[in-house]
């Protein structure tokens, strides 16, 4: 039986590589033109505007680029506690989300694969929250949260427990958002995953069974180790994505109480937009950028270390 | 940081709305601008002959007098064609507004708050208005409230017309006060002084066996601040000068004002934990005798038909002279025109002049009317509970003059954010006193961007 295994996955492998090398390259460009032209139109060319305003005092009410400031905007950023705050809050942010959506994502993609019975309806609960947009989902779960009247609050009342102050409490705030933000996307997470398992052929799992390996051991043997790169995939895609954060805060806690949970996205909005500090904001934002880049390089790094050792 | 906050709107207040689009949709359609009256205001081609453009901010209750004005106008001046566009209020619009006008595609009309005009104005982005020329246009200086005609002028010069003073108040239930012996009549016991002030919000919690009164605290910045300015201002403190460049806060009266609002949630007469929702739901429900708050809540608290009344927000350390209340106000500017075409400035100026003669719309939502020939009026004085807190525009003050100061601004949001964690008890007076020299500090020693 365990000879029968590579020969299902090989032929999938191979379908991607039926195109010939030399196959004109002028198609492919006119393939890539609209990307390539909508990408340096609004992602290449602002963020090297960006990256020129960074060294400029330029103000959102006056127009040109207003007087030159070298590096003053960078110097004024590392020396601002706001900045280093807000940056905390969000790499706290990540760290508080990123290791429940992929376990969590994991979790209930492995159970829904197994579910026999209304499989579509599993799959459909995990998904749906997904879809709806962030200031739909602050206000459920504001409401959710308000202390005296939330549902929350009233739930765990039944079991005798005190419910905080959720998103009043400098200390629950975050934790709060991050349960949030776990169940609006964990849905993304959850499909990726589902389409990982449904790559694994049943082959390896039947000839595990027969060589008796227990549910556990296989997850442990098979799935997880089969999934790598897809975990590879939702890894980075979730870091990026929770550094990104800005839309719950905005909305549930206006980056309060007391600043305990502003973002270094909402840092960036309330220099460039409230203060009209375009030229500074737009270094802070480079700031930023260069931490994702490390950030995202050093975790992507570690990930595939594993896979490779796995 | 909110001021009229964002929040969802109720499927009445939504059909209404969305009725009073379609009129407008309609009524652009009727004056021959098939667009619709919100592509036309962002379109290129905005500037047909004939038309106006006209920007606000107004959302809820005031968002619907607001269409029931403009429908006014069009009733008087059929013959130009109005695109009003609503925007979200707070930070998005007057970045908006000022892209546009840096763009050179300025609305011709558009509502600024009195403390954030000053920003635009000092990045020259609205036309002066000649004393004269108003003069002709029937809005000589003399109609106006001098209170916000004064703090609206700029070196002396005019710039925006106000339409409302829209002051800090306080709303009370009549039950409560009732059984709480704080009503003699319609009067209400006198709160002034801190412990005047604290007995009546016990006897009230007393009598609601819930809490007090309300100030919203939980994701919310301005009703904190306004709160404390209203207080600290009637002890005569300030806390910027040199149009921003100084922070000057008097310590011991600062203190003494955290002090007063911290014990208030310590006694647990005010809650510490309520957010803006929440004040207002608590209230409405009268679990609370009062609640602090600016007056536009008056039209929530109509449609709940609760025994509610309003008056101005308490006179605590003002003693007989020195009352002073947190206030702002909806000014009308004419943003920088690219073109100076006569014609369209007259057209801009009747728009105002006809928004100021519908006061009395206005009126309802709460705000106290800037112009006299209404404001002066018994059909003014004889609307309750409107006119029980006219007097709170005389007392108002703005908040403090400086780039980073305004309605909704930084400012707000970095003084609010330390005195809303002062009443949640998370901080102490001494140390929210501390983080806001520190945070407004880093502002005042900023250049100014504008």
């Amino acid at each position: 039986m365990t000879t029968a295994t590579p020969t299902r996955t090989a032929p999938v492998r191979n379908v991607s590589r039926t195109g010939s090398p030399d196959e004109s390259p002028r198609a492919a460009a006119w393939m890539l033109a609209p990307f390539v032209i909508l990408y340096v139109l609004f992602i290449i060319g602002p963020a090297i505007y960006g990256l020129l305003l960074s060294l400029f005092d330029t103000s959102l009410v006056r127009g040109g680029l207003g007087s030159f400031a070298g590096l003053g905007n960078y110097q004024e950023a590392l020396a601002s506690n706001d900045f280093w705050s807000s940056l905390w809050h969000t790499l706290w942010f990540t760290i508080l989300t990123t290791p429940p959506l992929i376990v969590l994502a994991f979790v209930f993609a492995l159970l829904a694969d197994r579910v026999g019975r209304a499989r579509w309806f599993f799959r459909l609960a995990f998904f749906a929250p997904f879809v709806i947009p962030s200031a739909v989902v602050a206000l459920i779960w504001i409401w959710l949260y308000t202390p005296g009247l939330g549902l929350i609050e009233a739930g765990l009342g039944w079991f005798g427990i005190t419910a905080p102050n959720w998103l009043g409490d400098p200390a629950w705030a975050m934790p709060s958002l991050a349960i949030t933000t776990i169940w609006w996307t964990l849905g993304f997470n959850f499909v990726l995953y589902l389409a990982g398992l449904q790559d694994i052929p049943h082959e390896l799992y039947e000839a595990a069974s027969v060589d008796g390996a227990g549910p556990w051991q296989q997850i442990r043997s098979i799935t997880i180790p089969l999934l790598g790169r897809t975990t590879t995939l939702v890894a980075v895609l979730q870091v990026i994505a929770s550094l990104k954060v800005f839309d719950q805060m905005y909305i549930m806690t206006a980056g309060g109480p007391n600043f305990a949970t502003r973002s270094i996205l909402q840092y960036v909005y309330d220099e460039g937009f409230t203060n009209f500090r375009v030229g500074y904001a737009s270094a802070v934002s480079t700031l930023f950028f260069v931490v994702i880049l490390v950030v995202s390089v050093i975790w992507f790094a570690i990930v595939r270390k594993q896979e490779k050792v796995a | 940081m909110r001021n009229e906050p964002i929040r969802p709107v109720g499927r009445r207040a939504f059909l209404r709305g969305a009725a009073g689009l379609a009129g407008l949709g309609a009524a652009g359609a009727l004056s021959g601008c098939g667009s619709g009256s919100t592509l036309a205001g962002l379109s290129v081609s905005h500037r047909q002959e004939g038309s106006l453009d006209y920007w606000n901010l107004f959302g809820g209750g005031d968002g619907v007098r607001m269409v029931d004005m403009e429908d006014g106008f069009r009733k008087s001046f059929p013959n130009v064609g109005l695109n009003a566009v609503t925007l979200a209020w707070g930070n998005p619009y007057y970045t908006k507004l000022s892209l546009a006008t840096l763009g050179q595609k300025p609305p011709d009309v558009a509502v600024a708050h009195l403390t954030r005009m000053k920003t635009l104005v000092a990045a020259g982005l609205v036309e002066e208005l000649d004393p004269a020329e108003l003069e002709t246009a029937g809005m000589s200086a003399d109609k106006f409230s001098s209170r916000p005609w004064q703090a609206g002028l700029v070196d002396g010069k005019i710039y925006a017309l106000p339409l409302d003073t829209h002051p800090f108040v306080m709303f009370y239930n009549k039950d409560v006060c009732k059984k709480a012996g704080l009503l003699d009549g319609d009067t209400l016991a006198p709160m002034d002084s801190p412990e005047a002030f604290t007995e009546a919000l016990s006897k009230a919690k007393k009598a609601t066996g819930a809490v007090g009164g309300c100030i919203a605290v939980t994701n919310e910045t301005a009703t904190p601040w306004r709160f404390f300015q209203s207080a600290y201002s009637q002890l005569g403190g300030k806390v910027l000068a040199d149009e921003g460049k100084r922070v000057v806060f008097d310590d011991d009266k600062a203190l003494e004002v955290l002090a007063m609002m911290q014990s208030l949630s310590k006694k647990q007469l005010v809650p510490g934990s309520l957010d803006y929702e929440g004040s207002i739901a608590t209230f409405a429900n009268g679990d609370a005798g009062f609640l602090f708050q600016g007056e536009w809540e008056i039209a929530t608290f109509q449609t709940a038909k609760m025994p509610f009344s309003m008056t101005t927000f308490p006179n605590i350390y003002g003693g007989a002279d020195g009352y002073a209340v947190q206030a702002d106000s909806h000014t009308l500017i004419i943003p920088k025109q690219p073109d100076n075409d006569p014609a369209r400035r007259r057209s801009a100026l009747e728009f105002i002049k006809s928004m100021l003669d519908q006061s009395k719309t206005w009126a309802e939502g709460g705000h106290v009317p800037a112009w006299q020939p209404f404001a002066d009026s018994d059909a003014y004085r004889s609307m309750t509970p409107q006119s029980n807190y006219a007097a709170a525009a005389d007392a108002a003050v703005y908040d403090p003059e400086g780039w980073y100061s305004g309605s909704g601004s930084n400012f707000e949001i970095v003084v609010g954010s330390s005195i809303g964690a002062v009443v949640a008890g998370q901080l102490e007076p001494k140390a929210a006193l501390r983080q806001m020299h520190t945070k407004l500090g880093v502002l005042a020693r900023t250049a100014q961007p504008t």
